[in-house]
């Protein structure tokens, strides 16, 4: 159900933003916001969903969260550095500049992602049990602190280089840009939501398999 | 001039994407000769 749904929202996607929604004059390359915002957008679902299952982890002892977690921090990863290399991009283009290290919003976000890629190193560090599920569910929930500083830096630091769309007075955008903002953001989420699925189900059948092969030695 | 760079961002999610179900096809295919293999084994033994 998934995989298909994704197909069809990624196409309306991408018809409604390069054959429907205007070109913004100020900014030739605005249409890369359709993807990088809802994929920045996911890439925090991704770790806020990754932090809500360390949580069960450590409050249910739900033992199937342990990889409910890892594989929502791995496709937050993913996500994340598709939203550095789609703002490198975009800042190119716009700013003349491939990164701005007076910008705190992208400072933030690279160490919110370097914060995530060494999650893997820990992980990777201890060997397979409870105190690996431990150990990785508490820095799980470390990073989620990290993750609405990331998103509120701009306000908090009144960075005026980095654009802010959503403000307390609504979406600074037309309707059209708005819908198709928000068909993206759904296609972004959807795909994660298959691609979550999909990886977890895969390791899932892998520990299973491996199981299976240890009884039968 | 800004073609290219929205170009780009888009082709470079299109290649992430792509990447990403190639590698799961991957391990999806080696989880079948893995699964296969185990069957086989269990067959012998009776």
């Amino acid at each position: 159900m998934l995989p298909p749904l994704a197909v069809v929202l990624f196409a309306t996607a991408i018809s409604l933003i390069f054959f429907w929604v205007p070109e913004d004059a100020d900014d030739p390359a605005q249409r890369i916001f359709y993807f990088h915002v809802p994929i920045a957008l996911t890439a925090y679902s991704c770790f806020g969903w990754g932090a809500w299952k360390a949580l069960r982890l450590l409050w249910k002892r739900d033992e199937r969260a342990d990889l409910e977690s890892y594989v929502a921090i791995h496709q937050g990863t993913i996500f994340g550095a598709l939203t550095l290399v789609t703002g490198s991009l975009w800042a190119k283009a716009t700013w003349g500049q491939w990164w701005l290290w007076s910008s705190r919003q992208l400072v933030l976000f690279l160490v919110l992602f370097l914060f995530y890629c060494a999650y893997f190193m820990l992980r990777f560090s201890v060997e397979p049990g409870p105190r690996r599920a431990n150990l990785s569910a508490v820095y799980a929930l470390f990073g989620v602190v990290l993750t609405p500083v990331s998103f509120l830096a701009i306000r908090l630091a009144e960075d005026f280089i980095h654009p802010t769309v959503f403000t307390r007075d609504g979406p600074q955008m037309t309707a059209s840009m708005f819908t198709t903002f928000c068909v993206s953001l759904v296609a972004m989420l959807t795909l994660f939501a298959t691609f979550y699925s999909i990886e977890l189900a895969g390791k899932r059948i892998d520990m299973r398999i491996r199981e299976l092969r240890e009884a039968l030695s | 001039m800004s073609e290219k760079y929205v170009a780009a961002a888009y082709l470079v999610v299109f290649v992430a994407v792509l990447g990403y179900v190639v590698i799961i096809g991957t391990k999806l295919t080696r989880l079948e000769a893995t699964l296969a293999e185990l069957v086989e084994r269990v067959r012998a033994r009776g």
